[in-house]
């Protein structure tokens, strides 16, 4: 179903700009190639940009008035402006700041969630198998195979939030991007998501948005640097946190400005 | 200044003393009222569908008329859900913020403004004649096309409490669905609306409080027959509306048998409204 | 793991079907308005001509004057004073006893908000609301045509009113004391300030649009009712402002003229000025709401 070609970068972001209604652009001139199967950070100050450029990729501003978009976003050589939105979202799994199971359905309908909203009709074997092989993935299937058609919502917040990472995956996206998923976890289900990601990154590609540049430390393989709308810099974690190229960079990870 | 403030204190608990004291007075006034009714036709009194008023051979019965309140009411609801269902999707879902819902809302709570008589006529002289004309009916009146009015009436109540529970639904939920592909009315359907769900239907049944006490606007359409209803096109009456029509001059038993059937709509309508805002209360 | 496509409806399809159900939404709901729009235009083009002076001025014509003016081609003499008379005596005496009432009973629900007393009172005003305005004309007819006034008077139709706008007032009161913010309250008892003065120079006036909206939309509630007055006021052709006399009201006299056939002309300008009356009221107290909430 996808085309593993390692000469077309995963998603190849070509001198995008965002603004919101008439004021300055919130994200200016960037571009980047992002690599498959491994996971990318973006960090930054508040309001660097980074949310919004990671919405753009499953083209969510579009859900807000006056958002102009210039430049393009290619996922696999597809231009995402050029396809509809909701196939799309299907290539695309994204993951909240603040866990957010749909209330009203169980955890093995919240898993199937993705397929149930598209009007996909599936098997009983069929979904048996994706709900045990997502909430495998998340290293959640044995806490939670006894209780499946209990609410979500009775599930600690570290669990909820790997609930919604299960459902992202349960469409085997080419990209899973996760906006500060960890920022409203306490710090034991902050460190086993991180775990988690580190083992998703084997068999997807993650874009992660993080307002804690120890996480990016931790867990990234890339890192890119965002600072008012401009992409500073963008490099192996390792090397940048070590030897950053720019000014602005090395104040950033020193402390100088958060 | 203690003394004052106890006589403040007084002066507020009074208040509400007095409002339990008029709720309580007007359940006992009714219930005394119509107790000669009872005693003279037993309970059987609301499963009996005759009323008669002949001298010398009077008998009055509350069926006819519990069955024209809780079809017409109930029809009002059916014929109201899908309005209102789209004007509180139009208000709070699809132009939520923007002008045309505002234009849209004020509209819609204008129609609560306007009173019973005045739809009673609109009711009489503007689609009467297209119910006629239909030919569904020979002089347009009957319970449908009070259901009609009814369902007009009550639409606001419905839509305002509605739109209210579909803006609560939290932002991020309806991203999560758009982030899995979903189209706006998937995510509608699927998700906005399941999670609003307890609201709505608290919604639509105090909706339904308020069209079974409607009186002026069916008084006006429902043909006004004290026999059991012989179908949708057919005259018939609800409680209100015989009450409307035959109290001003009753006196001895039949009085005391419209009292009852006040007293059977008070206790209609208060389960109805009861379990309404009960719903309301459990989901907030 | 593949992605399985049993029964899998086109992209194409679900974003016409959600077009279609988009256009749909904007059609019904179009339709549901519409009848508003129709009302009023009936009411305007129907009654515009009967709205002159005289109208106000002059009480409701009797049935023998309305048939020989509609036998010979003329407007019905006459107008609706006895109704406006009669619905502006009654409301106002309704309202005289339902503000303070409501006022003092709000107020007592916000001060005493978590007692199981007060939980029992506000249940009982809810419910009392949702009582048919035909039942609280029989409580008029009971309790004061029957043993106060002997007879049909304003003061039956004032008191089924008053306990329809009862709980309007209690409710809006209560809530937009629970609006204030609680330092302007306790700021005032630190002072030493008694309780009646912390009410009335503090509270009352703080929360004053938002009484006022509360209590400008019961009112309105009220002018337009006639199930409550028909066995209470029971209507009069004169002007009546003897309180335990029966009076007309313009509902009243709405419903008169549409019973008559001779007069049944006249209702058209008597419902346009009601209505007109009612959604000023309502339009007056949305825009007290509006600018109070800034």
């Amino acid at each position: 179903m996808i085309q593993q070609q390692d000469n077309i970068p995963l998603l190849d972001i070509k001198d995008l700009s965002i603004a919101y209604g008439e004021g300055p652009p919130a994200v200016k001139n960037v571009s980047a190639a992002v690599n498959r199967e491994a996971i990318t950070a973006i960090m930054g100050p508040s309001g660097c940009g980074k949310s919004t450029l990671l919405r753009a990729v499953n083209r969510l501003h579009e859900l807000y008035p006056n958002v102009s978009v210039n430049g393009s976003i290619m996922l696999n050589g597809t231009n995402i402006f050029e396809i509809e939105a909701i196939d799309l979202r299907r290539r695309v799994g994204m993951v909240f700041q603040r866990p957010n199971p749909f209330p009203t359905l169980s955890i093995y309908d919240n898993v199937l969630a993705g397929y149930k909203l598209n009007g996909i009709g599936l098997k009983r074997d069929e979904k048996d198998h994706i709900v045990e092989s997502s909430l495998s993935s998340v290293y959640m299937w044995e806490e939670v195979k006894d209780s499946l058609h209990r609410r979500g919502t009775f599930l600690s917040g570290g669990q909820q939030q790997r609930l919604c990472i299960a459902r992202a995956i349960a469409f085997n996206p080419e990209v899973l991007l996760l906006d500060e998923p960890t920022s409203a976890l306490d710090p034991v289900a902050t460190s086993k998501v991180e775990d988690l990601l580190v083992e998703l990154k084997k068999e997807y590609s993650l874009l992660l948005v993080t307002h804690n540049m120890g996480q990016a430390a931790r867990i990234s393989d890339y890192s890119m640097f965002m600072y008012m709308g401009e992409l500073v810099e963008y490099d192996i974690t390792t090397k940048m946190f070590t030897k950053p190229s720019d000014k602005r960079t090395e104040a950033y990870l020193t402390g100088k400005f958060g | 200044m203690v003394a004052s403030d106890k006589i403040t204190r007084g002066v507020l608990l009074s208040s509400s003393v007095l409002i339990l004291l008029v709720a309580g007075g007007m359940i006992l006034s009714l219930l005394k009222g119509s107790i000669p009714a009872f005693r003279e036709f037993g309970p059987g009194f609301i499963l009996s569908p005759h009323w008669d008023p002949t001298a010398g051979n009077e008998r009055y019965g509350a069926l006819p008329f519990i069955t024209g309140t809780l079809v017409s009411s109930i029809l009002a609801l059916a014929i109201c859900l899908p309005l209102s269902m789209s004007t509180s999707l139009f208000v709070a879902e699809y132009f939520d913020g923007s002008g045309w819902s505002k234009v849209i809302s004020t509209m819609t709570d204008l129609l609560a403004g306007i009173p019973s008589i005045v739809y009673g006529l609109w009711g009489f002289y503007a689609l009467r004649p297209v119910i006629v004309s239909l030919g569904l009916s020979d002089q347009g009146f009957g319970l449908f096309t009070s259901s009609i009015i009814l369902a007009i009436m009550i639409v606001p109540y419905a839509t305002s409490v509605s739109s209210e529970v579909i803006r609560m639904v939290p932002k991020e939920l309806r991203e999560a669905a758009y982030s899995l592909g979903a189209t706006r009315w998937e995510v509608i359907s699927g998700v906005v609306m399941p999670s609003a769900r307890s609201g709505i239907v608290a919604s639509y049944i105090m909706a339904l409080g308020r069209a079974l006490g409607e009186t002026m606007a069916v008084t006006m359409l429902i043909g006004n027959s004290n026999r059991m209803p012989t179908g949708l096109f057919g005259p018939a009456n609800t409680l209100a509306s015989l009450i409307a029509n035959e109290f001003g001059e009753a006196q001895g038993i039949k009085l005391s048998s419209l009292i009852a059937l006040g007293l059977i709509l008070f206790l209609i309508t208060g389960l109805v409204n009861w379990t309404g805002k009960w719903l309301i209360k459990k989901i907030s | 793991m593949s992605i399985p496509t049993r029964i899998e409806p086109t992209s194409r399809r679900r974003l016409v079907r959600d077009r279609v159900v988009r256009l749909g939404v904007i059609m019904v709901t179009l339709l549901t308005v519409t009848p508003i729009i129709l009302i009023i235009v009936k009411l305007i083009v129907r009654g515009y001509r009967q709205l002159n002076i005289s109208f106000f001025t002059e009480i409701s014509p009797d049935t023998f004057q309305a048939m020989m003016a509609v036998s010979n081609g003329d407007m019905i003499p006459g107008g609706i004073l006895n109704g406006i008379t009669g619905t502006l005596l009654m409301t106002l005496i309704a309202s005289a006893i339902a503000i303070p009432v409501g006022i003092t009973s709000g107020v007592y629900l916000y001060d005493k908000h978590s007692t199981r007393y007060a939980a029992m009172v506000r249940n009982i005003t809810e419910i009392m609301q949702g009582v048919p305005s035909i039942i609280l004309g029989i409580i008029g007819y009971l309790w004061i045509v029957k043993n106060v006034t002997n007879g049909f008077s304003a003061l039956a139709g004032s008191v089924a009113l008053a306990i329809m706008m009862v709980p309007l007032i209690t409710k809006s009161t209560e809530e937009t004391m629970k609006m204030i913010p609680e330092s302007l309250r306790e700021a005032a008892f630190a002072l030493g300030v008694p309780y009646h003065r912390v009410i009335l120079k503090v509270l009352l006036p703080t929360g004053l649009s938002g009484l006022m909206t509360g209590i400008l939309l019961s009112f309105s509630r009220i002018v337009g009712e006639t199930a409550p007055l028909l066995m209470t006021a029971l209507g009069s052709q004169l002007v009546n402002l003897n309180i335990e006399k029966p009076t007309s009201a313009v509902p009243l006299l709405v419903w008169e003229f549409y019973n008559d056939p001779n007069m049944v002309d006249l209702i058209w300008s008597s419902s346009l000025f009601l209505m007109i009356f009612v959604l000023f009221i309502n339009l007056l107290s949305r825009r007290i709401a509006a600018r109070g909430s800034n």
